[in-house]
């Protein structure tokens, strides 16, 4: 499995950066946390890895990975609650890679989908639909769903909102299973206590690349004091970005 | 005499024996399009479809008469034309699809409505809107149940990226790149059955007998694959005993079967099992777990 790579990376919106100049290089495996304060390009940054999000500049490399290597946790899901679909087959739905549009769920696949059920602590509610599950037991599908999904890289975009420390515990435990299977994850992440005591790579994010490195030297207070300084409103009136001047302001 | 209420008027007429073969045609093809349609919250859309294919429908008719071939044309034409120009203004811009959709099918319209004033009569123009399945030759009969063949392949081939579309959009984005597609085949279909009913039912009902259905298994049922069922079932009654009504009392056809639908309708919002107001307001005794 190649590394991830940002070469000058800038994502935004209607031309205002929102990651603004992110050079870096995520290892194969590596368990990275993204903080930052809100507004600090957290979600944008792993859209932008994900690909619904295309550059304003640079480029970012998969290192030969496949779009469908990849899986996906958004912050806040577009899933319509209220549609008519079972755990079961909301789960299985993670198996779009293997099934493709005709492609059969034979007994292995149903074999998997009951154990990515069970895996994520929701045994007995394969047949229940959607609608009737609570926030974090919708978070818990959702686990289940990247799980099936068996891929290289796995982007979670605060996976642990109001997700309670019971599923919290179980969720992160899930993270931990698949660093160990090598697979690489990215996480955007608010509760500093967990990113210090799990994750051992993190990227301080605030619009530009505050501090990016082993957890234990990049969490410091002062990184953190720099990176919630940040201003959080585009300028509408600003200029066409002079790329040398920021970058070395950033560095 | 149940026999002779019921069943005799089919087995006398030929007229009414094709009225209820196109019926059912359009219950089969159009009841699931019409459930995808409500639960993707779309079935005003589907109202705004029926408008934007009239002008198509009417152009067909200057050009060749009242011929439901040329009709059927023009109207898919047209109904293309408004689905999808809406279906990629919504996808590459990000305005919402119901915004982009109401600009091109009032654009539609007035675009239609000129052609009419300026070139033809509009005496003809009642059975574009109000359709009369009575009158069903074999032609009409034979490309109903041709588009409603064509409807039921299309929609098994993007059955599943349609389902996941409806579910979590965003989800099939980062997997597949069958959502745009599966969406505007969906929306291509929707044109097709609406085209398909205005031949029965008029460009104004057409959408009646794919959402009303709809509306009534979603009382029935908390799954797809029955609400679907159920739906069918529905419209293929109704249609049935819309023909017997408008047989038997000489109401028009169209507003009997949809009036015979709306009963239905009003029943399961009553009765119906799933969230239906007389289970609501007499729930029984909460359950232990």
């Amino acid at each position: 499995m190649a590394a991830l790579h940002f070469h000058n990376v800038t994502l935004g919106y209607d031309r205002h950066p929102a990651v603004h100049h992110l050079s870096g290089e995520v290892a194969p495996g590596a368990l990275v946390a993204v903080i930052g304060p809100n507004g600090a390009g957290k979600s944008t940054l792993l859209r932008g890895i994900v690909g619904i999000l295309k550059p304003l500049d640079g480029t970012i490399h998969l290192g030969g990975l496949d779009a469908r290597d990849i899986a996906y946790l958004p912050q806040s899901a577009e899933i319509d609650r209220s549609f008519p679909i079972s755990v079961f087959d909301f789960v299985g739905t993670g198996l779009w890679r293997a099934t493709g549009l005709f492609g059969g769920i034979g007994k292995a696949a149903r074999e998997k989908i009951l154990g990515a059920i069970a895996s994520v602590g929701l045994n007995g509610f394969e047949n229940r639909p959607i609608s009737t599950l609570s926030g974090g037991q919708m978070q818990r599908v959702l686990f289940a769903r990247v799980l099936l999904q068996d891929a290289g890289l796995i982007v979670l975009d605060e996976p642990f909102n109001a997700v309670d420390s019971k599923t919290t515990a179980d969720l992160l435990a899930l993270v931990k299973r698949w660093h160990g299977e090598g697979r690489t994850v990215l996480a955007a992440l608010h509760d500093m206590e967990m990113v210090r005591n799990h994750f051992t790579e993190t990227l301080v994010l605030a619009r530009g690349p505050v501090a990016w490195g082993p957890t234990a030297e990049v969490l410091t207070p002062e990184n953190l004091i720099v990176a919630m300084r940040m201003c959080e409103a585009f300028d509408d009136s600003a200029a066409a970005c002079a790329a040398d001047d920021i970058s070395s302001r950033a560095a | 005499m149940i026999y002779d209420a019921l069943i005799g008027p089919f087995t006398e007429f030929e007229f009414m024996r094709r009225a209820l073969a196109a019926v059912i045609a359009l219950a089969l093809a159009g009841a699931p399009i019409g459930v995808f349609l409500m639960l993707r919250r779309m079935s005003l859309v589907g109202d705004a479809m029926a408008h934007a294919i009239l002008p198509g429908a009417a152009v067909g008719f200057l050009l060749s008469g009242l011929s439901l071939f040329a009709m059927t044309a023009g109207g898919l034409i047209a109904g293309f034309a408004v689905a999808i120009l809406a279906g990629v203004v919504a996808r590459s811009t990000g305005l919402k699809e119901d915004a982009s959709l109401a600009t091109f099918y009032l654009a539609s319209l007035a675009l239609g409505v000129t052609i009419v004033s300026i070139k033809g009569t509009n005496i003809d123009l009642l059975h574009v809107l109000f359709g009369n399945i009575l009158a069903m030759d074999d032609q009409t009969l034979l490309v109903v149940a041709f588009n409603a063949t064509v409807t039921l392949l299309v929609l098994a081939v993007i059955y599943r990226p349609l389902v996941i579309e409806s579910v979590d959009p965003l989800f099939l984005r980062t997997v597949s790149r069958a959502g745009g597609p599966a969406h505007l085949a969906f929306l291509a279909l929707v044109v097709i059955n609406l085209v398909n009913g205005f031949q029965a039912l008029g460009t104004l009902l057409a959408v009646g007998l794919m959402i009303l259905p709809a509306g009534i298994a979603r009382f029935w049922s908390r799954d797809l694959t029955k609400m679907i069922c159920i739906a069918v079932v529905a419209a293929a009654v109704s249609g049935y005993a819309g023909l017997v009504l408008s047989f038997q009392t000489r109401v028009p056809s169209g507003p009997a079967i949809i009036l015979v639908a709306t009963m239905l309708y009003i029943v399961s919002v009553l009765f119906g099992r799933v969230g239906g107001i007389v289970r609501q307001l007499l729930p029984g005794r909460h359950l232990e777990a």
